[in-house]
């Protein structure tokens, strides 16, 4: 990766004039402590700055822009695909101390917020007050609103209410030349101009730095339940899903897990599963008290045919969490398999569930690799976990292989080789199995348009040219 | 031992760590901050880099490894389990060694090396001086706690005229049916609440418990775990080792969170040199046990339940809630506690918004970091006033200190006890009851 960035003792003059000495962080510990984010690559920054408001912002971006000095912005680092990574250096704009929650509008269902909040303590701020923030990725204790909004984040909830985009009413944005723009606003309807909101919901943070976010609330639900479903095969389990929305049954969460996934807790304390479970799934409803029991009853009979073992509904909190936990056990125990992970985030349209799992299944076998799937069902988002040790001899190619033989089926699909992890620089060999060149070239003018300069997250979402030709080139 | 040694011991563990981000949703710290360098990744990522040589203890890295409360909730969040805790004190020795113990000043510096450790430990322990200072052993770590500034704005309890070793005998006896404890204070019930090491050991003793009080016990090695004394250290966990070698029980109760918690990872030979202390050391170390913990594994909580079946008037019964030490909560323990206070006639117990909450005190943390510390105590004020308690109970003396502080700037009408307090004022009440009956 070229290094374009050229960092002197004025530069970070300039930036401890804008936000102060203590808020601009130089130091080799200081840059070594924000080089990472949980792609556990690391690349080093020239300087950590943590601003404190969207002036201070756009005073740091205009002196990038005067200086050509790439910048990104940084949330909690908690991505999955490398967007907090400084590639090329520049300067790391850590938002966690705009962490303020501005509003509560209980009138219009509207949260107005800071990037730096941490997406729990939106969802208890909202639901102390009978609100409710549905977006519910898996990092939500930590990961901020900024970085989901930057990420289009989901979750398991998605299946019913949607991702992060549908939630988000307005923006304010800082733009790559320093201008500070407002897209969207506090109504439902707004067709005033293009929809810059969806723009800039999922850019990476290669458009402009979101400072400033006015987020869609619901009532909160009254009541919710929560089942856990074994089957005797895969193929049940997955067949259950497009059942259960064909039956007219939107469940809150939809989630399943292979006969890998369940192999790896299923010696765990305080989980017991039929030993003839090869798949399982949970699955939530939520509504008014009354409903939720009838739902429960027609779920089980759209199951029943499918291979279903038995089910387990949750009679308290205690109990629903005790059934989450075997869903929760799964990614801290997938290390038992092999020391490197590769962990996608594919989705195909739902009724594709059941092909893509019994591909996966077959490429395990033909390849002899462990690979382990689970996820969000309900929403054709499975994700898949390569573990293999990158010591053995041709191990890497081995997983390149099956990689692109994955994402190649999940695009024949109809589906996308990510959900909710975004590309960064994880996926970039990738986009050209989805993405064809006019596509690609329209969302590079855009961001030729909005980033004249080239200095916003640099090196990501889009390949180097010949990268992007090679991976064409293979699709056609 | 040189560092490299030490932390390469934790090489597989520092592998274990994939970046997720998850220690910063409980780092207190963290949560005062928003700085990555103060949470647990930040400080894995320096390990990590300072083992390959690709890093040095540079200002800002002292900086952020002094950061930290040891309070063991990144640990206990971590996916993976990443001894966070066990990696950072390795480090502050590192520092110690190589720039001195100045973070906390000449006190620590001036116990380093002592022969007479456990000597004046226990000359001291007898004399009475309106100083705190001279009232408190050299070993102890509340001297390393609180040096005389940062004394200074901080409410402290009025020193108690005896200590506990002058106040409790060294066997207490109980019915012959019932096995034998020993119990291990630590210096903030040894010295500043030893109505609690009399209420824990009375309540035990009601029990039938027999219960030994071995005098040569000193302070846990928590304080100096936290300020980097790896000296310190290991004479304490020497001195404690063979204060309890001897004794024929199966386990040592501590009613301090954070005693219970130091003696577990100090004497599981972790931060010692192997095969210096030996077996006696981990079998030290597998006997400690909480009293909480205790009551409930043991059944005692139906015990006391019959005990105290006199029932107690409900307008006479006292609003408590309890708020969760780090070294209890972060081991698992958060039921045991409460379960207790649910057992007694006289409590209306109440759970209060953010009971989970950090205190701030930390062991030296207080000392070394007073803003901070308090930044994070500050978090407390909002559950507490809003739960309505007259007391609020708590099973660690260190956040019963902290707590009695936070009440008292922030204004609010209530006091904070030990649970133990709690339990052996019901039993009194009740046996006096029956007497009168």
């Amino acid at each position: 990766m070229t290094k374009m960035s050229m960092l002197n003792e004025r530069h970070l003059q300039a930036l401890r004039d804008i936000v102060g000495t203590e808020h601009v962080a130089s130091s080799r510990t200081d840059r070594l402590t924000h080089s990472f984010d949980a792609t556990q690559q690391h690349c080093m920054p020239d300087v950590v700055v943590h601003p404190k408001s969207t002036e201070e912002i756009a005073a740091i971006v205009q002196l990038a822009a005067k200086h050509r000095l790439p910048l990104l912005p940084r949330g909690a680092g908690s991505g999955f695909s490398g967007g907090a990574l400084p590639v090329q250096g520049g300067i790391v704009l850590v938002l966690t101390r705009m962490n303020r929650i501005l509003e509560i509008d209980t009138s219009n269902l509207i949260a107005v917020v800071e990037p730096g909040v941490v997406t729990a303590r939106l969802q208890e701020a909202v639901e102390r007050l009978g609100l409710f923030y549905p977006p519910d990725p898996a990092s939500k204790e930590f990961s901020t609103l900024g970085g989901n909004v930057a990420e289009c984040a989901g979750g398991p909830r998605c299946v019913k209410y949607g991702v992060t985009r549908d939630y988000v009413l307005g923006l304010t944005v800082v733009t790559p030349t320093g201008e500070i723009i407002r897209t969207g606003g506090r109504t439902i309807k707004n067709v005033v101009g293009y929809d810059l909101t969806r723009l800039f919901v999922g850019s990476e943070g290669t458009l402009g730095i979101v400072t400033e976010i006015i987020l869609r609330l619901l009532p909160k639900p009254a009541a919710k339940r929560t089942m856990l479903a074994t089957f005797t095969q895969i193929d049940g389990a997955a067949e259950a899903v497009s059942a259960i929305i064909r039956g007219k049954i939107i469940p809150t969460t939809l989630e399943f897990m292979d006969a890998g996934a369940i192999g790896c807790v299923r010696d765990l304390p305080g989980i017991d599963l039929p030993a003839d479970c090869q798949a399982l799934l949970i699955i939530e409803v939520d509504g008014e008290p009354a409903q939720l029991e009838p739902q429960l009853e027609r779920i089980i009979e759209l199951m029943q045919p499918l291979g279903l073992l038995a089910t387990t509904i949750a009679q308290d909190a205690a109990a629903a969490e005790a059934l989450w936990r075997v869903r929760r056990s799964v990614s801290p125990s997938l290390r038992k398999l092999g020391p490197n992970k590769f962990n996608e985030d594919i989705v195909v349209p739902r009724a594709k569930v059941p092909e893509m799992i019994r591909a996966l299944e077959a490429l395990s076998q033909r390849l002899a690799l462990p690979i382990i799937n689970f996820g969000h069902a309900g929403d054709g988002n499975i994700h898949v976990n390569l573990m293999v040790d990158l010591q053995e001899p041709g191990m890497e190619a081995k997983v390149q292989t099956a990689l692109t033989e994955i994402f190649r089926t999940t695009v024949s699909l109809g589906g996308s080789v990510s959900g909710e992890h975004g590309i960064g620089l994880a996926k970039q060999p990738y986009i050209g199995l989805e993405l064809d060149q006019p596509t690609l070239a329209v969302m590079q003018a855009i961001k030729a348009a909005l980033d004249p300069l080239g200095i916003m997250n640099p090196g990501k979402i889009f390949p180097a040219e010949s990268r992007l030709a090679l991976a064409q080139g293979e699709t056609v | 031992m040189s560092i490299h040694k030490e932390l390469s011991a934790y090489r597989q563990e520092l592998s274990a760590c994939v970046r997720c981000g998850a220690c910063q949703a409980q780092c207190p710290t963290y949560l005062a901050t928003s700085k990555e360098g103060a949470a647990a990744r930040g400080n894995l990522v320096l390990a990590t880099e300072l083992l390959a040589g690709r890093a040095e203890l540079d200002a800002e890295a002292v900086r952020d490894l002094s950061l930290c409360l040891l309070c063991g909730a990144c640990v206990h969040s971590c996916p993976n389990q990443v001894p966070t805790d066990a990696i950072v004190s390795v480090l502050r020795r590192e520092i110690s060694k190589k720039k001195g113990l100045g973070l906390l000043g000449k006190g620590v510096a001036a116990l380093t090396g002592n022969p007479r450790l456990l000597g004046s430990l226990m000359r001291g322990a007898g004399l009475f001086s309106s100083l705190f200072f001279e009232k408190i052993p050299e070993t102890s770590g509340l001297r390393l706690r609180f040096s005389p500034h940062t004394l200074q704005d901080r409410v402290f309890p009025p020193l108690p005229r005896q200590n506990m070793f002058a106040r409790l005998p060294q066997k207490l006896p109980g019915r012959p049916d019932k096995p034998t404890l020993a119990f291990f204070a630590g210096c903030t019930i040894s010295y500043l609440y030893p109505e609690i090491a009399e209420a824990t050991v009375r309540v035990l003793q009601h029990l039938g418990y027999t219960v030994l009080v071995p005098r040569q016990q000193g302070c846990c090695g928590m304080p100096a775990l936290s300020s980097g004394n790896g000296e310190l250290l290991k004479q304490l966990v020497r001195a404690n080792t063979a204060a309890f070698a001897n004794l024929a029980v199966d386990h040592i109760i501590t009613a301090c969170a954070s005693c219970g918690a130091a003696l577990h990872q100090v004497h599981q030979a972790q931060h010692v040199q192997p095969g210096e202390t030996g077996q006696d050391c981990t079998s030290f170390a597998n006997k400690v046990m909480d009293i909480h913990v205790f009551l409930e594994k043991e059944g005692c909580l139906h015990t006391l339940a019959d005990l105290l079946t006199t029932t107690t008037a409900t307008s006479q019964r006292i609003k408590v809630c309890y708020h969760d030490p780090c070294h209890l909560k972060n081991h698992g323990v958060t039921r045991e506690p409460r379960a207790l206070l649910r057992t007694l006639p006289m409590v209306d117990y109440v759970e209060m918004d953010g009971a989970a909450l950090c205190c701030g005190l930390g062991g030296t943390f207080s000392a070394s970091q007073p803003d901070l510390s308090r930044t994070i105590a500050d978090r407390k004020i909002e559950g507490l006033a809003a739960s309505g308690a007259e007391l609020v109970a708590s099973g660690c003396p260190g956040c019963i200190l902290q707590l009695t502080d936070i009440i008292h700037r922030a204004g609010l009408p209530m006091q904070a006890v030990h649970t133990m307090t709690l339990a052996l004022a019901a039993l009194e009440q009740a046996l006096a009851t029956k007497e009168e009956m």
